[in-house]
């Protein structure tokens, strides 16, 4: 039984769906990163998993003994936080709660929790700090140490790294794939940095505004149309110039590729055009109908 | 000077209005850090406007003012919150149309019946010889009450306060504690409107978070801080309107003024402004 499992999964606001039909599944110990572009619902989809944001259509089921209060997040900061007076030790602390029942005070155990995670995150000696005081990444490291004492099972990231230098992205990255390795925890993470996301994840699902455009591990999305189309030319290996004419976003290249003529007609000029295809074909020769297509390229959302 | 004290210790009253002065300033304090965090002051406002009100038709209808006010009030708070979650009318546009409404519908009960006299007077800007019979009893009880259940969710309402979604999202009912901080705001605000005024009893909310927010940097420490401020601001308060006979409640903001900007001052010196 895999740990999450999304079947038809849809979200909308106010009646308009900003995310529509997702299917996949996560199994323990993976990596999945969600990446697309601004307004594709990244940050909603992590809502939904969460329970904040209740699914329009379809559903998610968490797998067998994984509950909510196993979960770990680490959201965006918010306005309030900004000027939140609380020590670094508070912080982390109440990412114990979810353990506490009903009782009232945190236990030798738990703060001990608390301790080790500090540790692990290189935040130990900012205990008595002010949060509002620290450095976006060693905030953001104070979060993750937060999210750390939440998480058994699973963790969720939302954009972690955002307004972050380079050197503290690479060292939460860094840490984020020790805490998925060493740990064992599962991790969900929204990011726009796709680079980062080849690089430590082990599965991919790609949000185009049209819905999912890929899920697969990221050994298959490296060979898929969408990366190749998402990243423009920096994906584009040489032989591929000498088509300009890829088949579109959706389908992964290995599949068996229609001849050019098809494919063009296909993709780049809708049905109509190929029903025009077909009436020129049976009036003229094929000639003709070749003229057509490549006629109606350039409307081709190239 | 302390023949004056001494004097002043006779009095029952004095001691009365000490003891439950001090109570609700504890509480006030207390919630008032959350709420000053939580961007929601101007509710404490608010709520007190609506007290005014279930006070004035009480006293037309010769109620216990106090046992009529709790329920009033604390159903207003649950429908300040629900509104803040999910209507379209913004938050502090929705407590000024409820703030006003009570008050004209208070202020229309009260001309109806009794006029304005000294009793409403005092609803509006408080008085220490409003605390008598029973209403210091409730007074007690509710305070005490308060103080228990804050003391027992403090870590889930530090949560709570610092960042609903986490809470929510690592499997914490956050909206159950946020309609315990309404409940808790609403009674405060109740049994501090008799010696604060329903003009004034949202300054004891704010006032000590604020003061200590100038130089504590850690949640336990404003906490503390506000908790200490407030009641030795309250205590001060009474003692300068018992000595010169200027309002309770004006007199208790004043000294929460002074602190504010003592703290402030202080907070410049060491630089952490």
């Amino acid at each position: 039984m895999s740990l999450l499992k999304c079947e038809n999964l849809s979200f909308a606001y106010d009646g308009v769906t900003v995310v529509r039909d997702l299917n996949f599944t996560v199994e323990e110990g993976n990596y999945l990163c969600i990446i697309g572009e601004n307004g594709a619902g990244k940050s909603t989809l992590i809502k939904g998993l969460l329970r904040l944001k209740k699914p329009s259509a379809g559903k998610v089921e968490l797998g067998e003994g994984l509950r909510a209060s196993e979960i770990g997040y680490l959201p965006q900061q918010t306005q309030i936080q900004k000027d939140f007076p609380a020590s670094v030790r508070e912080v982390v602390l109440s990412g114990c709660l979810n353990r506490m029942g009903l009782r009232p005070f945190y236990t030798r155990a738990e703060k001990e929790r608390a301790r080790e995670n500090m540790e692990a995150l290189e935040i130990l000696e900012l205990q008595d700090q002010c949060y509002r005081d620290l450095s976006g990444g060693q905030q953001q490291r104070v979060l993750l140490a937060r999210a750390m004492c939440a998480a058994q099972k699973l963790i969720l990231l939302d954009e972690p790294v955002s307004g972050l230098d380079p050197v503290a992205t690479r060292s939460l990255y860094a840490l984020i794939a020790r805490i998925n390795e060493t740990a064992g925890l599962t991790v969900i993470m929204v990011s726009h940095d796709i680079d980062a996301s080849l690089k430590y994840a082990s599965h991919i699902l790609h949000l185009g505004q049209e819905g999912q455009l890929f899920f697969g591990t990221q050994k298959e999305y490296r060979r898929s149309a969408v990366y190749h189309d998402f990243l423009g030319d920096r994906a584009v290996p040489m032989w591929k110039h000498d088509f300009p004419n890829r088949v579109g976003r959706a389908a992964p290249r290995e599949e068996a590729e229609p001849t050019e003529t098809e494919s063009r007609v296909k993709v780049h000029s809708g049905k109509k055009s190929s029903r025009r295809l077909k009436k020129v074909s049976s009036a003229g020769t094929i000639n003709q109908s070749q003229k057509g297509a490549s006629d109606n390229r350039p409307e081709g959302p190239l | 000077m302390l023949y004056l004290v001494i004097e002043m210790f006779s009095y029952p009253f004095m001691v009365r209005a000490l003891l439950v002065g001090a109570l609700i300033a504890l509480c006030a304090a207390m919630l008032g850090v959350t709420l000053v965090l939580k961007r929601y002051s101007m509710i404490g406002d608010g709520l007190s406007h609506v007290g005014f009100g279930a006070l004035a038709i009480a006293s037309a209808m010769n109620a216990a003012p106090l046992l009529v006010a709790i329920p009033v009030v604390v159903a207003a708070a649950f429908f300040l919150l629900r509104l803040r979650e999910t209507s379209h009318v913004k938050g502090d546009s929705a407590i000024a149309l409820i703030s006003t409404g009570a008050l004209a519908v208070g202020v229309t009960v009260v001309s109806m019946t009794t006029g304005m006299n000294t009793d409403v007077y005092n609803y509006l800007f408080g008085s220490i010889l409003s605390m008598s019979g029973s209403d210091v009893w409730i007074t007690v009880l509710v305070s005490v009450v308060v103080l228990a259940l804050f003391i027992f969710f403090y870590h889930r309402i530090f949560a709570v306060t610092f960042d609903e979604n986490f809470t929510r999202a690592t499997g914490i009912p956050a909206g159950t504690y946020n309609s315990l901080i309404a409940i808790l705001t609403a009674l405060v605000i109740v049994i501090g409107m008799r010696m604060m005024g329903s003009l004034l009893i949202s300054s004891l909310v704010v006032f000590p978070a604020m003061t200590s927010m100038r130089l504590c940097r850690t949640f336990r420490s404003v906490m503390i801080s506000a908790a200490i401020v407030s009641v030795v601001c309250l205590m001060l308060g009474l003692v300068i309107s018992y000595l010169y006979a200027t309002p309770t409640g004006a007199s208790i903001v004043l000294c929460n003024m002074a602190a504010f900007f003592i703290y402030a001052v202080i907070a410049k010196a060491k630089g952490l402004e």
